[in-house]
C-alpha cells in the first residue's frame, strides 16, 4: 500500500483525514488523541483496546482490536474504555472439576442461544459459541483448549445477546483442567525437593567462590 | 524481497538440519563492541546528579533522570493521607500480581494491601511474553547450570547472591503456578516440554504456547480478583512519600481519569513498574507496552535509591521489520529454539541462530549495515529474513501451527504465512537489563521501598537470558511480597513528607542542570505525526 494514500474516518463522529496504512489505534494518535484508556501491549496480546466501529452507509455494527485493525475509508469509530462485567469470586482450592460447576458459577450460560455472534466478534478467531457449549455440556478440556488463546477483550460478551461473558468461563475452565485434570508434575515437585534438601548447594557455593577469570572459563567448557 | 525469498527458499533444503558455528568468547566481543548499539559512541553520558552520579546511561535515561518531579515539594497536602495502608504495590504485572498475593498470603489483611495499576490490571510486559520462563527441571538440568547460564549470559555483571536465588526458585515457582491453574505444555508422558532458548546449555524453557505470559498473568490476575484485593486501575504513582529518615512510606497517585492526586501511605512500598521500552532508545522501535516509560527508575531515584547496569540496554534480535505495521513487534526467540534461521538476503546462514540476545542482535545489525546484505522494505526499514519454514520441515507439517498460534496469527493478518513464507527481522528494544538495585530479600537501598521485576537491576548483570524475566517476576515478585509484609508487620508508618523533592531539586541546581524536562512522563507521546516515525539512529 502507498505510504501517502490517506482515508477519511470518524473518531467519536469527528472527521480526520489519516494515512491508510495505519492501524485504529495508530491512526487516533495521528488525529491527536494521547490515548490513555483503550491502549495496551499494541502487539494483540492484551485485549485493552476493544473498539467498535460502523462503515458509513452499512447498518452493520462491527467489533475489532485497535492495534491490530487497519483503518478503511469510512470507517466510524469508538472505543471502549472499560467492559463492565462481573467477575465471579471462587476459591479454586474448594472447587473440583464437576461437569455441573460452570452452572453453578455461570447459570446464565444456559441462556445461549446458540447465535454465534460472540464466534463472530472474537479478534482471535476463537470458537467462542463452541467453548460456551462445551461448558454448559461440562467438557471442562474443550472449554480450555478452546479457549486458551482468549485475551479477555470484552468483546464477546458486550455482543452476546444472552448477556453471558465467556471470557470468564474460559479462564475458570483452564484453571480446573490444569489444577485438578492435567494435574501438578512430578518431575517439577522432585526437583523442588531435590533443592530443597540442598543438594545443588554445594557446587553453587562453589561457583560463587571462584574468581571470575576461573569462572569465564568454566562458562565457556560447560556443555 | 520476492527475488529473496526466492534465494531463501533455494537454500532452505541445504541449511536444514545444518548449524552454523557460535562466536568464541572472543569473538562475541569484538562483534559487541563493533555493532552493538550499546557500544555506539555518543548514545550515552554520565548522570551528573544522585547516589549513581558517574554512571553512564543512555541520554534518554540521563534525560528522564536530570529532569524535575512532576509535583513541587509545596503542590499538595500529604500529611492527611486519603488511603492508609500496609503495603503498597505499584504496578499490575506479573511482579506486583505476585508480591500482592503473597503479601497477603503471609498474613497481611486484605484491607491493609493496595494495588496501584497506569493502566488496566495486568496491562504489562509480563503479558505480552511469548517465548517461555526457564526453570531447571529437566533430568539433565540443575540450579547450578542455570547459575553459570544466567551470569555468563550477563557478561559477569550480575549480582552472584540474587542469580542463586533465581537459579534455585526457578522450579518452585512452576510449582506454584500449576497449583493454581497455570496450563504448562507437557508431552505426552506427563513430562514438562522444555525447548532451547540463546545462551543456555540444556533445554529449560517451559511453555504455554506461544502465549506463556499471557496464560500465567491471567491466572494470577484472576487469584488476584477472587481474593478481593483492593485495587485502582488507571492511577500511577508520581512520586513516592518519605519520613523524616528518608525512609519511603507511601506514594503521591495521580489519577489518570479524573486527573487528580490521591495520597497513600504505607509502611512498605513495592515498586513494580516494569521496563522503558516506551524512551525508544537511540530511536528504536520496542517489543514493550504502552506504559513502559521507565517511572520505577525515577521515582526510586527522587528519593535516592541507587541504580545499576543501565548502561547496558537488551535489543530481541528479531523484532518484525515487515510489514509496516508490524514493526518493532516481537517474534518470539523460541521460532529460533525451534529450529528457524535467520539468513540474510543471499539465503546464507550468518549466525547461529541462538546466541546470547546481544550477540545475535549485534550479528543481524553487521548483516544489514555492515554487509549490506539485508533486505530493505519500501518504508526503508532493513531487516534479514528469520526462516520460519524450517519449523514445520524439521517437525512436520502442523508445527507452526500448534505451537506458534499468536506469531502464526500476528502475521496471517497481514496476508504473510509464516509456514511457507520467511518473516523479515530486526532487532527491537526489548528489555531494562538494569534498574534498582535490590538485595535477596527484594530491598531496594532505601528503607520502605521494594523492588520486583523490570524495574530492578542485579539480577540479569548487562544481558538478560530469554525466559529468565518471567522468572525474574515471579521469584523476586513473591519476595517482595513476603519481606515488606515482614517489614509492615514491624515498623509503624512514618510521617509522610516530600522533603526529598526539595533536595532533588537542589541537586539538579548544584550540578548546573537547567532544564524543563518533567518526570516520571507516565505515557509516551506519538500525538501528530510522530505516529510515523522510524528513526534508528544506526548510521
Amino acid at each position: 500500500m502507498n505510504g501517502d494514500e490517506m482515508v477519511t474516518v470518524y473518531i467519536m463522529g469527528k472527521r480526520h483525514r489519516v494515512p491508510a496504512n495505519l492501524t485504529i489505534m495508530k491512526a487516533m494518535e495521528y488525529a491527536g488523541y494521547q490515548l490513555r484508556r483503550g491502549a495496551g501491549c499494541r502487539g494483540g496480546f492484551c485485549g485493552a483496546c476493544s473498539t467498535i466501529y460502523r462503515m458509513r452507509g452499512s447498518f452493520r455494527l462491527q467489533v475489532a482490536l485497535a492495534c491490530q485493525k487497519m483503518v478503511e475509508d469510512g470507517m466510524i469509530i469508538t472505543q471502549l474504555p472499560f467492559i463492565p462485567s462481573e467477575k465471579k469470586r471462587y476459591n479454586l482450592e474448594k472447587l473440583r472439576p464437576d461437569p455441573g460447576v460452570f452452572l453453578e458459577y455461570f447459570p446464565e450460560i444456559a441462556r445461549c442461544l446458540s447465535c454465534n455472534t460472540c464466534t463472530k466478534a472474537c479478534p482471535q478467531d476463537l470458537m467462542v459459541m463452541d467453548y460456551v457449549q462445551a461448558a454448559l455440556r461440562g467438557d471442562i478440556k474443550t472449554a480450555a483448549e478452546l479457549s486458551f488463546d482468549c485475551l479477555s477483550c470484552g468483546l464477546c460478551a458486550v455482543r452476546c445477546p444472552a448477556e453471558i461473558v465467556p471470557y470468564h468461563i474460559g479462564q475458570l475452565a483452564r484453571r480446573l483442567y490444569s489444577r485438578y485434570i492435567v494435574g501438578p508434575s512430578h518431575q517439577v515437585q522432585n526437583r523442588v525437593m531435590e533443592i530443597e534438601k540442598g543438594i545443588y548447594d554445594e557446587e553453587i557455593r562453589r561457583l560463587k567462590s571462584l574468581d571470575i577469570n576461573m569462572l569465564r572459563e568454566i562458562y565457556s567448557r560447560r556443555g | 524481497m520476492q527475488k529473496s525469498i526466492s534465494l531463501v527458499e533455494e537454500t532452505r533444503r541445504e541449511r536444514a538440519g545444518r548449524s552454523f558455528p557460535f562466536m568464541s568468547m572472543e569473538e562475541r566481543r569484538r562483534i559487541l563492541e563493533e555493532w552493538h548499539p550499546d557500544y555506539k559512541p555518543g548514545t550515552k553520558r554520565p548522570l551528573l546528579i544522585g547516589p549513581s552520579r558517574g554512571m553512564i546511561v543512555p541520554h534518554e535515561v540521563a534525560d528522564i533522570l536530570e529532569a524535575h518531579p512532576l509535583i513541587g515539594p509545596n503542590e499538595i497536602d500529604v500529611t492527611d493521607p486519603e488511603y492508609d495502608v500496609d503495603v503498597l504495590v505499584i504496578g499490575a504485572g506479573g511482579a506486583g500480581l505476585s508480591a500482592a498475593l503473597t503479601a497477603q498470603e503471609s498474613g497481611i489483611e486484605t484491607e491493609g494491601i493496595l494495588m496501584v495499576q497506569k493502566l488496566r490490571l495486568g496491562d504489562s510486559n509480563s503479558k505480552m511474553s511469548q517465548g517461555g520462563i526457564q526453570a531447571a527441571v529437566g533430568p539433565d538440568d540443575s540450579p547450578a547450570l542455570h547459575f553459570l547460564d544466567i551470569i555468563g549470559g550477563g557478561l559477569f555483571a550480575n549480582k552472584p547472591e540474587l542469580v542463586e536465588i533465581l537459579a534455585k526458585e526457578g522450579p518452585e515457582v512452576i510449582r506454584w503456578h500449576e497449583s493454581l491453574g497455570v496450563i504448562y505444555d507437557k508431552n505426552p508422558d506427563g513430562t514438562m516440554k522444555l525447548i532451547s532458548g540463546g545462551g543456555t546449555c540444556r533445554n529449560r524453557m517451559l511453555t504455554c504456547k506461544d502465549y506463556t505470559g499471557l496464560e500465567i498473568t491471567r491466572v494470577l490476575l484472576d487469584e488476584f480478583l477472587n481474593r478481593e484485593i483492593p485495587y485502582l486501575e488507571f492511577t500511577c504513582a508520581v512520586e513516592l512519600l518519605t519520613d523524616e529518615q528518608g525512609q519511603v512510606t507511601g506514594a503521591v497517585l495521580w489519577d489518570m481519569d479524573s486527573d487528580e492526586y490521591r495520597v497513600v501511605r504505607a509502611k512498605s512500598t513495592i515498586l513494580a513498574t516494569g521496563g522503558f521500552g516506551r524512551l525508544h532508545i537511540q530511536g528504536f522501535e520496542t517489543t514493550n507496552h504502552y506504559g513502559a516509560t521507565g517511572d520505577g527508575i525515577v521515582l526510586a531515584y527522587h528519593v535516592g535509591a541507587v541504580l545499576r547496569d543501565l548502561d547496558a540496554t537488551q535489543y530481541h534480535p528479531t523484532g518484525a521489520a515487515y510489514p509496516e505495521q508490524l514493526v518493532g513487534q516481537l517474534c518470539t526467540e523460541a521460532l529460533r529454539g525451534r529450529g528457524a534461521q535467520p539468513v540474510n538476503r543471499l539465503g546464507e546462514m550468518f549466525v547461529h541462530p541462538l546466541e546470547t540476545r546481544d550477540a545475535e542482535s549485534a550479528a543481524i545489525i553487521r548483516e544489514c549495515y555492515g554487509r549490506d546484505l539485508g533486505v530493505t522494505t519500501p518504508t526503508g526499514m532493513r531487516g534479514v529474513w528469520l526462516d520460519t519454514p524450517l519449523i514445520d520441515l524439521l517437525h512436520g507439517p502442523g508445527t507452526i501451527e500448534r505451537e506458534f498460534h499468536a506469531m502464526y496469527r500476528m502475521f496471517g493478518r497481514f496476508n504473510i504465512d509464516i509456514r511457507k513464507e520467511p518473516i523479515l527481522v530486526f532487532p527491537t528494544l526489548h528489555y531494562m537489563n538494569g534498574g534498582v538495585e535490590i538485595n535477596p530479600r527484594a530491598e531496594t537501598s532505601i528503607p520502605g521501598l521494594f523492588a520486583a521485576g523490570e524495574v530492578c537491576g542485579g539480577v540479569h548483570g548487562k544481558n538478560r537470558l530469554m525466559g529468565n524475566s518471567q522468572l525474574d517476576l515471579y521469584v523476586f515478585g513473591r519476595r517482595a511480597g513476603r519481606y515488606a509484609a515482614e517489614r509492615a508487620r514491624k515498623v509503624q508508618a512514618g510521617r509522610p513528607t516530600l522533603n526529598h523533592i526539595e533536595r532533588y531539586e537542589r541537586w539538579l541546581e548544584e550540578a548546573g542542570i537547567k532544564t524543563s524536562r518533567k518526570a516520571p512522563i507516565l505515557l509516551p507521546e506519538y500525538r501528530g505525526k510522530r505516529t510515523l516515525e522510524h528513526i534508528i539512529k544506526l548510521l
